[in-house]
Order: structure tokens, then C-alpha cells, then sequence
């Protein structure tokens, strides 16, 4: 299978690869996919909790190389923004800035459901209520 | 200069050796003639080079020269074999027998029987990837009329003992029928000592053509005889319509001569260099060798490094063309039903590669592959959420996945 250059790019020098302390109040943590799927991702985020935005964000994935970019370039895109923002980032914009092809496209599905997932902790956490989309996604 | 990407995948294919295409290139063009063309020398020079190549083939596997059926290769091999053993002994029985670490051709063959009235006994194999003898004996009945065993497995490279087998099948009164396509011009195989009846292989697994291959049919004790599966001019002995593929067929006979020939001295080589590549990937942690190390073929291994995704190391090897346990490469997730009936869990199964090493591969490749492989199983395992659950002693099987 032909990569994109950007797919390349990410997987070659991924972004953010590593761990925030989960126990921190003010990280959020997402672990979506399984091992028999080929595909596991931890992404993390860490909000400063007076402004609501994203400090930093970090992720460690098990998988293919368009899983692998899909996640490197979510917490690229995650640095910054304020968590509402970062909810409305759509799988599909992952796919259209990776180029991915259609076979790949469960990848950038499991890099939002993994944004989704790190909120939702980070919320729950924090005593909000949890998301519905999160909730009903599986 | 080492020249990259590195092959070793050469149990998908082999390069031809330049000895096999000089003995062929002049059959394309100053000799072309037809085998078939009984009235001039065009066809019996064509011919004489067809009997000569069957001598060549004979001599490597130990058969008569009449017993080679020429084919287009070992798929069409294996469907000849099973299909015409089955149509012509109908009135003896209709049960064959096989096991689930069989290529597609043999499988997909027995399936397509099944849908026609055959019944089919898939024997499962041990984590060594063998057979098991008792099981195939149970298995046998009155009505069996083919056990169908691979010699060699193509992804993992176990030997199956060929001839317990053998002498199991005839003890019933069945035939015994090998896919010896990864085999043939790696080990010695030799159709009488071996007990087999009929048997498939290939030009383009060892260092021959592609387009051409074989099917060995005994023609005593007993004589077996196969209904052809195309019909036509009643070429080889009306077993195999088509016009003989002259330039192909003496492609293969030149191979096996050079199999037969350098075989001792290739393995040794081949497989001290696969010995080294296995012995220094498995210093990685949580690294496996998948089926029997000590029944196998001597140019092939297949390891799974836990914790790494077998698509995307294929990404981090891309100065290696190697092939992967995963088939994820082809848009489905479903993992190597091989590795799985080994009783390899899922995620294992993704994450293996299969080195196959040949004549043509150096000392130097395999230095480059080493580490190649190294750099990208730890790059990767530093980047896997599942190696740093491992690193803390997290089990993953604790773990509710969530499917999607």
C-alpha cells in the first residue's frame, strides 16, 4: 500500500509521543481500539483547568502507520485549543489532511474516538457529566 | 554498496538464477518449436529439450521421468491432484483428508468437493504446527480415498513427517498427496523413500520460472491416475491438455538440476545465515519463533515481536521486503489463519514477519536486516501503549477492550 508523504512524515518523527500522569486531576485519559483489532490508542490531554484550553496532549498507539499518524497529527491538533473546540475535531478532517484511503479510514474513526474518550475522562474527572456521543459511539 | 530494499521474501518468490534463463532463452526465439509436432525437427528438438528437463526433474525428486505432469504451477497442481483423484476413484470412496496449515489451493480445492458431495476431515495441528499422527489414523476410514499434507508450510517453514504419513494413507488404502512447493530443491525429497503418491511443486520457489510447475503422479505401486481437469489434445499421457511450455519446462528442469546439485551447500549456508538473523532477533524481549525450530526448512523464519502491530512494523522495515503475518495489507484485519491454528492468540498473529532467505542472499543483508529490524521493533515498542502496560505489569487480558 502507497503511504502519503504526510503519513510518512508522522510515523518517521511522530509528534508527542509519550505519557501524562493520569492521576493528575487535570489529565484526561483515552485508551480505544483492542490488541486482536491490530489497533490500540492512548491519547492524553492535560487542560489548564482556569482557561478550559489544552496545555498539552500526548499518545502512545499500537497499530498500522495510518493509525499511528492519525494519532501523532490528533495531538498536534489538540495543543491549543479549548476542550469544547477539541470536540468538534471530525475523523474526517484526519483523513483529508493524511490523505488516507478508504480501508484506512477506521483509523482517523478510532483517533476521534480516542480525543472523545480523553475529554470525556478528563470531565468525568472533574465532576461534569459524561458525553453522550462518547457514551453511544461502541 | 548494499543495494535496498533487501529481499527476503523468498518464499512468495525467488529471483531467477541467470543459469536457469540462459538454458531457456533459446527456446523463445531459434528453437520455439511445438513438443507436440511429431513431423519435423523444430518439434523434436522442442521435445528432446521437454524429455531432458523431465530427466533433470526426476533426478531431484527421485522418480521416473514419465511420472511429471507439466502444469502451470502448483495451484493448478493441487487442484488437478485433489479434483482428478477425486473424480477418478468416486466409486472407491468420497472422504479426503487435509489439515488447516494448508495453502488456499489445497483448502479452497477441498472446499469447492465439499459443495459436490465430498467429505473433508481438516486436521488441526500442535503449536509446532505438525500434524497429529494418531488423529490422522482416526480419521481414517474405508472410504478414504486421498490424505492431502503438506511437505513444508509456506508461512512457517515446519516439515511435516512425510513419511509417517505416508505410510498411515497407505496402510488404509488411500493415496497420499503432498503440496511439496516450498520443499522441492530445499530439502531432499524423494517420492519413494518419502511414500508419496502424488506430489505439486513449482519453478518459481527455487530459483526457476514462473508459469510452470508440476505434478508428480506414481505410475507404480499403485498406478495412479488422475481425470484431467481440462479437456483438449490429451497432452501428458492425457492428464494435462495445452501445449507444452517449452522454455518454462526446461527453466525447471535446469533448476532442479541446480537444486539437486548445490542443495547440500546452499542449506548450509542459507541456513547458518537464518540461524544468526533468528538468534539475534530473539534477543529482542517478548520476541517468538512461530512452529517447529527443529522440523523445518532451512531458508525461513517467522517471528512475532509481542506488543508491536504487524502492518506498521512492515512500515518501520521498509529497507526489507519481508512478508507479514498480518494480513491487514490487503484491507482485512483477519490475522494468518496459519499462525492462528498454531494457537497463536491475535495480536501475536499481527505481529509476526516472515524472513525467507535464498541462494542469492548475503551475509551483509542479513548484518543490515539485524538491525534494521532492531531499530524498528524498539522505535515502535517505545511508541506502544500496550509495551509500556507490559514494562508496568499491567495484564492486557485485565483490560475490557473496547471492539470496534
Amino acid at each position: 500500500m502507497a503511504y502519503s508523504d504526510k503519513v510518512i512524515d508522522h510515523y518517521s518523527n511522530p509528534r508527542n509521543v509519550g505519557t501524562l500522569d493520569k492521576s493528575k486531576k487535570n489529565v484526561g485519559t483515552g485508551l480505544v481500539g483492542a490488541p486482536e483489532c491490530g489497533d490500540v490508542m492512548r491519547l492524553q490531554i492535560e487542560v489548564d483547568e482556569a482557561t478550559n484550553v489544552i496545555t498539552d496532549a500526548k499518545f502512545k498507539t499500537f497499530g498500522c502507520g495510518s493509525a499511528i499518524a492519525s494519532s501523532s497529527l490528533a495531538t498536534e491538533w489538540l495543543k491549543g485549543k479549548s476542550v469544547d473546540e477539541a470536540l468538534n475535531i471530525d475523523n474526517m478532517e484526519i483523513v483529508e489532511e493524511l490523505a488516507l484511503p478508504p480501508v484506512k479510514i477506521h483509523c482517523s474513526v478510532l483517533a476521534e474516538d480516542a480525543i472523545k474518550a480523553a475529554i470525556n475522562d478528563y470531565r468525568v474527572k472533574n465532576g461534569l457529566p459524561e458525553l453522550e456521543a462518547a457514551k453511544s459511539h461502541h | 554498496m548494499l543495494k535496498l530494499p533487501i529481499y527476503l521474501d523468498n518464499n512468495a518468490t525467488t529471483p531467477m538464477d541467470p543459469r536457469v534463463l540462459e538454458a531457456m532463452l533459446p527456446y523463445f526465439t531459434e528453437q520455439f518449436g511445438n513438443a507436440a509436432s511429431r513431423n519435423h525437427p523444430f518439434g523434436w528438438q522442442a521435445e528432446e529439450a521437454v524429455d531432458y528437463a523431465r530427466e533433470q526433474i526426476a533426478q531431484l525428486i527421485n522418480c521416473d521421468p514419465k511420472e511429471i505432469i507439466f502444469t502451470s504451477g502448483a495451484t493448478e497442481s493441487d487442484n488437478l491432484a485433489i479434483k482428478g483423484v477425486y473424480e477418478m476413484y468416486a466409486q472407491k470412496g468420497n472422504h479426503i483428508i487435509t489439515a488447516t496449515t494448508e495453502h488456499k489451493a489445497v483448502l479452497d480445492t477441498c472446499k469447492h468437493l465439499e459443495k459436490q458431495g465430498a467429505r473433508v476431515t481438516y486436521l488441526q495441528v500442535n503449536e509446532e504446527g505438525l500434524i497429529n499422527l494418531e488423529e490422522l489414523e482416526a480419521a481414517m476410514t474405508p472410504q478414504t480415498i486421498l490424505v492431502a499434507i503438506m511437505y513444508g508450510n509456506n508461512e512457517i517453514g515446519v516439515l511435516q513427517d512425510i513419511r509417517a504419513i505416508s505410510a498411515i494413507a497407505k496402510k488404509h488404502g488411500a493415496l497420499f498427496f503432498s503440496d511439496a512447493t516450498q520443499a522441492v530443491g530445499k530439502v531432499p525429497v524423494d517420492v519413494i523413500a518419502d511414500g508419496i503418491d502424488l506430489m505439486a511443486f513449482t519453478g518459481h520457489k527455487m530459483y526457476g520460472p514462473k508459469g510452470i510447475g508440476a505434478l508428480y503422479v506414481r505410475r507404480k505401486n499403485p498406478r495412479v491416475k488422475v481425470t484431467a481437469q481440462m479437456d483438449g489434445g490429451g497432452h501428458e499421457r492425457g492428464m494435462r491438455s495445452g501445449t507444452l511450455n517449452v522454455p518454462g519446462i526446461v527453466g525447471l528442469g535446469k533448476a532442479c538440476e541446480l537444486a539437486r546439485l548445490e542443495m547440500e551447500s546452499d542449506t548450509a549456508r542459507i541456513s547458518a545465515m537464518r540461524d544468526r538473523l533468528e538468534r539475534e532477533l530473539l534477543t529482542l524481549e517478548e520476541s517468538y519463533v512461530n512452529g517447529s525450530r527443529e522440523h523445518r526448512l532451512p531458508h525461513v523464519t517467522n517471528i512475532s515481536f509481542k506488543y508491536v502491530e504487524g502492518e506498521g512494523l512492515m512500515m518501520g522495515v521498509k529497507d526489507l521486503a519481508v512478508s507479514s503475518g498480518s494480513a491487514c495489507t490487503s484491507a482485512s484485519l483477519e490475522p494468518s489463519y496459519v499462525l492462528k491454528a498454531l494457537g497463536l492468540s491475535d495480536d501475536l498473529a499481527h505481529s509476526s514477519l516472515r524472513f525467507g532467505l535464498s541462494r542469492f542472499t548475503t551475509d551483509e543483508q542479513i548484518d543490515y536486516a539485524i538491525n534494521h529490524v532492531k531499530e524498528a521493533v524498539t522505535k515502535l515498542r517505545e511508541m506502544s501503549p500496550l509495551w509500556e502496560m507490559f514494562k508496568e505489569g499491567i495484564d492486557l487480558n485485565s483490560i475490557e477492550w473496547a471492539e470496534h
